[in-house]
Formats: C-alpha cells, sequence, structure tokens
C-alpha cells in the first residue's frame, strides 16, 4: 500500500493535442507514454516534477501541468504537505531527499530592505553618462601599519573581477558538462569566475582555467596538483548552505566515464564526500590545509575558505581570516544543492543576510575586514539582492541556482533524480544535449550583464561611481517591517529614520 | 531636534581659502570679505574659519580652542586639561556682541604645553597623545568640545552668516598667512556651535563643500583604525581619513589625494605600467576611502593648504594666483572680490588638487604630470 499522491495533474486539451509525442520523448520521468491499443497518450501524473518541459515544447500548446487538486481537510497544523512527506517516509522508511534550496516561506530579508538614492543636496550620476566602476579585487590585503607607503608594495594574488558577481560551485557529475561550459564560458566574457564545485576540471573546459576557482572538499575528488595550478583561486569547501554539516553522496549511477574521469575515481563507484574533511578537526588543521595548498601552489593564488552560515558564523570567519583565508565564502539557509535532506535543508543554518551582516561587524570590530575579502551567497535572486549584500558588506556575490534558472531550471526541485528534463542536474547524454552550450553562455552572460547594468544604475542614483563606495555602506539601506533587534544585527536603520 | 552626532545631517556650502605663499601674515577681514561675497551659498546656520599664524609670540605652545556649554564645564574641562597638559595661559576669546549672533557658548582659549613625562609614561608620540585626548574629550557628552588643538593656529566658528561670525570674533584683530572659511547650508536646523565648520583634528583643518555618498563605507572603514566619528558629518570623516594616510600611514599628501579621489580604471590602465601597479594596488587596499559623491574640500595645515575636487567636479571650485598669493573658493567672484585682477584663475579637474604651500611659489597642481603616468610619489 502507497499512500503517497501525485503532486501535479496534467491536463492535456484532446482539442490541441495532435499526439505528434514530443513530450513522450521530453520527459525522462515518464509521465506521458503512448498507449499502443487506445492509440493516444497517457499520462501518469504521480511521475510529474512539474519541471514544465512539455509544456514548454508542446508545439500546439496542449499541455498543462498544474498543482493536484484533491487536498486533505484542511488543517493548520496537518498540511496536506506534512501528511505527504510522512506518507512518503511511512512508505519508503528513509530520509527525504530534495534539490535546490529551502523551500519554506520564510521572511526573505533581502524584501525587507530598501535602498537609497540622491535626491536634491547631492546629485545622482547618470550610468549613461559617466563611467560606472564595478571592478572588484578578491583576496588577501596588507594589513596598514606605519611607514611611508611600503604597505602598498606587498603583493598577495588577487582576484580581479569585472562585475562583483561569480557562478558558485556546482560539480561537474551534479550538473551536465554543458552546464560548466555554458558557466565558464560566460564568467570568461564577463571577466568574472565560476567554480568547478567538487568534481574536478573536465579537459574541455580547461580552456577557461585562468576563470576558474577550483574546489577542495571532503572528498577531494578531481584534486591534483595539476588542477590545483590550472585554477585562479582555490577555494576549500567546508560546507553549504544546502546541507550545513552533512556531506554529499554522488550515487555511482551517475558516476559514468566522463565524470569518474574527471573525479579520479573509477567508473560506478558511489562518490561520498565525508560531512567534516578528515584532516581538519578544528581551526588550526583548516590553517595547515590553507597553509598547504597556498604551499603547493608557490602563494600565486589566493585561497577562499566557504562555510555554510550557522548560528556561530561571526566567530568561526574570524578565525578563518586568522587561519589564512584570503576569501571568506558565507553560505545562507537558502542555498541550493543537487542533492540534500529535505529536514537539513530546510531547518539548518541561518539566512544570509544576518550572517553577512554579522561577519563583516564582527571582522571591522576586531579591525580585519579590509585584510580579507567576503562573497556572500545562498539565494541573490538579482541584482537588487546583490547590491544589498554588497552594502552590508560583501565584496562580491556566487550565485548559483540563479545561474541554472538563466539556462533553463524551472525549479522542480529534484536534481538528485538525475532525470533533469532541461538537461542541467544530468549526466545522461539524452538529456544533456538539451542545454548547448553555446545558447547556455549567451543566456548565463546576459544575466551578468543585465545586473551590470541594473548595479550600475543603483550605484548611479545613489549618488556613486565605484563599487567601493558601496561596500559596507549600510547607510544606504533601510530596513521596513524589521524588529528593533533586527535591525539592530543587520546595522541599518528603519525606514524614516 | 537631534544635534549633530546624534543625526547625519548633509549640508551645502560656501568654501574659500587664501594663503599667502610667502608665509606673510595679513588680517583676517579679507578672508570675511571673501566669503561674504558667498553669502546666498549658505543660510546662516554656520560659518567659521581656519587660521594660520596668529599667534606667533605663543607659537612654541599650543593654542587650545573650546566651547562650553557654561561656567561648571569650563572648571571640569580645566581640571582634566592639568591633568594632561602644562597650562601656559587662560582666558575667553575676545568677541564683539552682535545682534546676528545668538546664544554663544562660553568660548575660552588655553595655551598649554605637553607634560613630557605623562608622554614617557604612556609611550606615546606629542600628536597621538593630542588626537586622543581630543577626540575623547568631543566624544564625550561633558559640555566641553574642543575646536581648535595647535600651534600658532585656531578655529573660530559658530552658528551665524560667515561674515557676522568673522565680526563676532574680531578677526580683524589677527593676522595669518593662511586663511580658510566657511559657509553652511545645513538641509536641517541643528543651530550647534561644535557642528559648525571647519573641522579640526589637531592642527590640521578641513573646509567642505559636498555630500559624501559613501559616507558610511569611509566611517566604517576609519572607525576600524580607532576613529571615532562623534559627528557624523562629512568634514569629520575627511579629517580622519587624511589623518589616517598621511599621518600615520605616511603617505604623501599627493597620494592621499589619489586616495580619495582616484584615477579612473580606464585611466589607470593607460599609465605606465608601474605607476598603473602602484594606483591599482593603492585602489584594492584603500577602496573604502574614496570619497565618492561630490565635494570640493580645502585641508589646512601650518605647512599649506591643499584644494581637491571630487572626481567628477560635482562641485564647483575656482583657483587663482595673485603675486605670492594663492586664492581657492567656491565661486570666482568671492576671489574677485579680494583680488579684482588676477594673474592667473582656473576651474581645476576633478580629482586634480591643488596645492598653496607655504614658502614656495610654483608649481601648483600635479596634475598634467599625474595623467601623463609621469609623476613621482614622494
Amino acid at each position: 500500500m502507497k499512500l503517497s499522491k501525485p503532486k501535479f495533474e496534467i491536463e492535456r486539451d484532446p482539442a490541441r493535442c495532435v499526439e505528434c509525442g514530443v513530450c513522450v520523448n521530453q520527459c525522462a520521468n515518464r509521465v506521458h507514454d503512448w498507449d499502443p491499443y487506445d492509440e493516444n497518450i497517457l499520462s501518469e501524473d504521480i511521475n510529474c516534477v512539474g519541471c514544465q518541459r512539455c509544456v514548454h515544447l508542446c508545439p500546439t500548446r496542449a499541455l498543462k501541468v498544474l498543482p493536484f487538486a484533491s487536498r486533505t481537510r484542511e488543517h493548520g497544523l496537518w498540511t496536506s504537505n506534512v501528511i505527504n512527506e510522512i506518507h512518503l517516509q511511512a512508505d519508503s522508511g528513509g530520509i527525504l531527499l530534495a534539490g535546490m534550496g529551502n523551500s519554506r516561506r520564510q521572511t526573505v530579508y533581502w524584501d525587507q530592505i530598501l535602498l537609497n538614492a540622491s535626491q536634491v543636496t547631492n546629485p545622482s550620476i547618470d550610468p549613461l553618462r559617466e563611467p560606472m566602476e564595478l571592478k572588484t579585487f578578491l583576496g588577501r590585503k596588507p594589513p596598514l601599519s606605519r611607514g611611508n607607503g611600503e604597505f602598498a608594495d606587498q603583493i598577495y594574488p588577487q582576484l580581479e573581477l569585472e562585475v562583483p558577481v561569480m557562478f558558485a560551485a556546482m560539480s561537474f557529475g551534479s550538473v551536465s558538462l554543458n552546464v560548466h561550459k555554458s558557466l565558464a564560458q560566460a564568467a570568461s566574457n564577463q571577466h568574472t569566475y565560476w567554480n568547478t564545485g567538487e568534481g574536478g576540471l573536465h579537459s574541455e573546459v580547461r580552456e577557461f582555467r585562468n576563470r576558474a576557482i577550483v574546489q577542495v572538499a571532503s572528498g577531494r575528488f578531481g584534486v591534483s596538483s595539476e588542477y590545483l595550478e590550472d585554477g585562479a583561486a582555490i577555494e576549500i569547501k567546508i560546507g553549504q548552505g544546502a546541507k550545513p554539516g552533512i556531506g554529499g553522496h554522488l550515487p555511482g549511477e551517475k558516476v559514468t566515464g566522463e565524470v569518474a574521469r574527471t573525479r579520479r575515481i573509477p567508473p560506478g563507484s558511489d562518490a561520498i564526500s565525508p560531512a567534516p574533511h578528515h584532516d581538519i578537526y578544528s581551526i588550526e588543521d583548516l590553517s595547515q590545509l590553507v597553509y598547504s595548498l597556498k604551499e603547493a601552489t608557490a602563494y600565486r593564488k589566493p585561497v577562499a575558505v566557504k562555510i555554510a552560515a550557522v548560528h556561530n558564523v561571526a566567530a568561526i570567519c574570524s578565525g578563518m581570516a586568522r587561519a589564512g583565508a584570503d576569501i571568506l565564502v558565507i553560505d545562507g539557509y537558502r542555498g541550493g544543492s543537487g542533492a540534500t535532506p529535505l529536514r537539513v535543508r530546510n531547518e539548518v543554518g541561518i539566512p544570509i543576510e544576518f550572517a553577512l551582516a554579522a561577519v563583516d561587524s564582527r571582522l571591522r570590530e576586531e579591525g580585519i575586514r579590509n585584510e580579507v575579502s567576503l562573497v556572500a551567497s545562498g539565494g541573490i535572486r538579482s541584482s537588487a539582492d546583490a547590491a544589498k549584500a554588497i552594502a552590508l558588506g560583501a565584496d562580491a556575490v556566487y550565485i548559483g541556482t540563479a545561474a541554472l534558472v538563466a539556462l533553463g531550471c524551472h525549479m522542480c526541485q529534484s536534481c538528485y533524480t538525475g532525470k533533469c528534463n532541461w538537461g542541467i542536474a544530468t549526466v545522461n547524454p539524452a538529456l544533456t544535449k538539451r542545454l548547448n552550450p553555446e545558447v547556455g553562455a549567451c543566456r548565463a552572460e546576459n544575466l551578468l550583464q543585465a545586473w551590470k547594468h541594473e548595479l550600475a544604475e543603483f550605484l548611479g542614483g545613489m549618488g556613486m561611481n565605484a563599487i567601493e563606495s558601496l561596500r559596507g555602506n549600510r547607510l544606504m539601506l533601510r530596513g521596513v517591517g524589521l524588529t528593533e533587534r533586527e535591525l539592530k544585527i543587520l546595522g541599518i536603520k528603519a525606514v524614516g529614520e | 531636534m537631534l544635534r549633530e552626532g546624534d543625526i547625519r545631517i548633509p549640508s551645502g556650502c560656501a568654501i574659500a581659502a587664501l594663503v599667502n605663499r610667502k608665509g606673510e601674515a595679513f588680517e583676517g577681514t579679507r578672508i570675511a570679505d571673501c566669503i561674504a561675497m558667498m553669502r546666498d551659498r549658505s543660510n546662516g546656520l554656520g560659518g567659521g574659519f581656519a587660521a594660520y599664524g596668529i599667534y606667533p609670540e605663543m607659537k612654541h605652545h599650543y593654542a587650545v580652542h573650546v566651547f562650553f556649554d557654561g561656567t561648571p564645564q569650563r572648571r571640569g574641562f580645566e581640571d582634566l586639561l592639568r591633568k594632561h597638559f602644562q597650562v601656559i595661559s587662560t582666558g575667553p576669546i575676545p568677541t564683539r556682541r552682535k545682534t546676528e549672533i545668538q546664544n554663544p557658548p562660553v568660548i575660552w582659549r588655553y595655551f598649554v604645553a605637553p607634560d613630557d613625562d605623562l608622554l614617557m609614561e604612556e609611550s606615546v608620540d606629542q600628536q597621538e597623545f593630542i588626537v586622543s585626548f581630543m577626540t575623547r574629550v568631543n566624544a564625550e557628552p561633558n559640555g566641553a568640545y574642543i575646536v581648535s588643538f595647535g600651534r600658532n593656529m585656531g578655529v573660530f566658528k559658530g552658528v551665524g552668516f560667515p561674515e557676522d561670525i568673522a565680526d563676532f570674533y574680531r578677526l580683524d584683530e589677527y593676522q595669518g598667512y593662511i586663511w580658510t572659511a566657511h559657509g553652511r547650508f545645513p538641509t536641517n536646523t541643528p543651530g550647534w556651535w561644535g557642528g559648525a565648520h571647519p573641522f579640526a583634528l589637531m592642527d590640521t583643518t578641513v573646509v567642505h563643500n559636498g555630500e559624501i555618498s559613501s559616507y558610511d563605507a569611509n566611517r566604517r572603514f576609519i572607525e576600524m583604525y580607532g576613529y571615532r566619528c562623534s559627528l557624523q558629518t562629512d568634514t569629520e570623516v575627511i579629517a580622519y581619513t587624511f589623518d589616517l594616510l598621511c599621518r600615520r600611514l605616511g603617505l604623501s599628501q599627493a597620494e592621499a589625494a589619489r586616495v580619495v579621489a582616484p584615477p579612473l580604471w580606464d585611466e589607470i590602465a593607460l599609465m605606465e605600467p608601474k605607476l598603473a601597479d602602484r594606483l591599482t594596488r593603492m585602489r584594492s587596499v584603500f577602496g573604502a576611502l574614496l570619497l565618492n559623491g561630490p565635494f570640493s574640500i580645502v585641508l589646512a595645515a601650518p605647512e599649506g593648504i591643499m584644494a581637491l575636487n571630487d572626481r567628477l567636479k560635482l562641485r564647483p571650485m575656482v583657483a587663482a594666483e595673485k603675486g605670492e598669493f594663492l586664492a581657492v573658493a567656491s565661486e570666482e567672484a568671492a576671489i574677485r572680490r579680494v583680488f579684482p585682477a588676477l594673474d592667473r584663475v582656473w576651474s581645476p579637474a576633478g580629482g586634480e588638487p591643488v596645492w598653496g604651500r607655504v614658502g614656495s611659489v610654483a608649481p601648483l597642481t600635479d596634475s598634467t604630470a599625474c595623467r601623463e603616468g609621469r609623476h613621482e610619489f614622494s
């Protein structure tokens, strides 16, 4: 007896359907099937993940994918969703899996924060007339000390971004090679960076290595001295917002030839990333890994450390800065993932807005904010979110989900099934070919370009022409609908103040 | 109504500066005439002057100008002052009663010498000692506000039109070789004397016209290095920025000007590689000190002045020469009021500093050299 219900129902307009079979061919979840006896197309609702692929590709617009209408009796606590989840677990005895980031309806603090603009007392600056500078450097800066300017002569490696938006870590294996090709090309064209994630650097994207941040995570997949040499920077991943404290697991069926080769593991074997790095059980261990990686690359590359935003994030980040990390990456609880336990995704970690504000404030209290760079990630949806993150104190932001949406993701949150009909979160060649890397690169680049224009408009409106003047400039922010304490932690005033 | 320090108040203004580059003193009437020409740029809610060379007979001692809410506060301050310094002389600053000037505070002047034993004990240099004393007194709600603290110089400021303030302080009776002036147009009416400009940190003073949009980025950066922006004004942040860069970090004023008003990245890309590399690193380290938004400032110290516009030149500023005099003002008319015939008058480009150094009548601007990448930082 299985009690779980479909999430979606398929509505097919028989007057429009010409039985061409596109939906049958397009659905990897086998929702649509040709019935040879009745000679028509049947739809098996329960398999549908709501990815809308068939809806988009149906030439006669005969299909609608709608939420399944039949609901349990209304109850404030025992909602249909809660009941469905219990049924699923009673059916399977397993942990509920999910893809993408936290799906709960919680306050999105970005939406409670508003940006400023100049009126009368200072002029706004028109980006169509005046240069707008978004160039950003990520990497360690020397401490300021008395002397005849010699501090500026100290050289630390820097990443140079023309737009303070980078593509977040998504490993080859969890996403298709065409995703890497698209993002790598786009990052390269727009002079920003993309991140390999923990899955190695495929030989076909190696040409974009000078724009790649290579990740070293707990499974060490794909890590070699050549890999470290290839990257423009190295990122040690301690955790991610979608699954703080949890390791990763790429099932053996996804570890096909290419994935196996790039990860340097036998084909078909499960790729398991342990929850902690087994050589990092403490802050001093992190420091040893940071310096091992620096030694291995002759101090020519910045080393970033990425953590999930958790309760004690400010103190942890301060420790990371002192342990030698040049770039601190904080991933908020809305950060995405290809596969994560649903409960962990939705219940563990804190919003990036607070984590970022707390870390920036702490580093300033300790007088070391200027010595390291701060990157915010996890649920950055638009240039406005990016601008607010920068004003709260970030040097740059990472976008993962937004980049995938640009490539066609429809947020069905079923990445872990490997059946992504949009050719994104899959390594099945029949599906991956649906994402043309040239088209993908163009779309991802368009997104960066569009955000760049919007950031310039925001900046100009605020009467500034360089992004560094917005960084940490919390007076440019006001909060609406926030408590006194929330405003205090964010370090911003309320609207009208 | 909240006063400076409790709220951030943007204000528009007029500024003016007159420098005798031979170091010969002239009376304060001239600068008062100059700033009076720009009466419509201020609204009577603040005016002030900084003067250098005014106490030649006491030039080895520090002149301390202080505002008090009343006599008890003055006594409290004097006790504190005696604990930290050797007090040479004490007395009120002479003023002229005027109907235009309402409710002045108690205004006193002290000449002091540092206590060498105390300096040894706290193992700090004189400058650091004075800066920390001054910021501490001014940050605390003790009814005392130190207006200036420097040798052979002083700041005279208050609530009123600048020409009335000049008359109130009897500036016609003072002779100085550098005078700067400020007329204020705040967008709010705090009516607090301490909030008027110039802002002084030891013997460095700043007059400023503009609104720094990057204020909070600048403030939060310098506060990492021990400053407290208690007034929440742009002028204060500018003064601290130059103090950090020049006095504490040892940058030249030219370099500091390149930090607060850096060349565009596109311009840097065209410079010769060594300079481009240095400016790139300076921008990446000191990006948070870029003063973004409209401003014209005159930074004055006993050695001379530096006048600077924001890099887009969003506020007016004119410079002129007449013999050994260098004049800077928000409007040319103000300069013509005191020097009807000028040797040279020009409008400095955005981000291009103009120097009036006492003791050298020659080069005024490094702009051409800098733009062409030939400028050598000292």
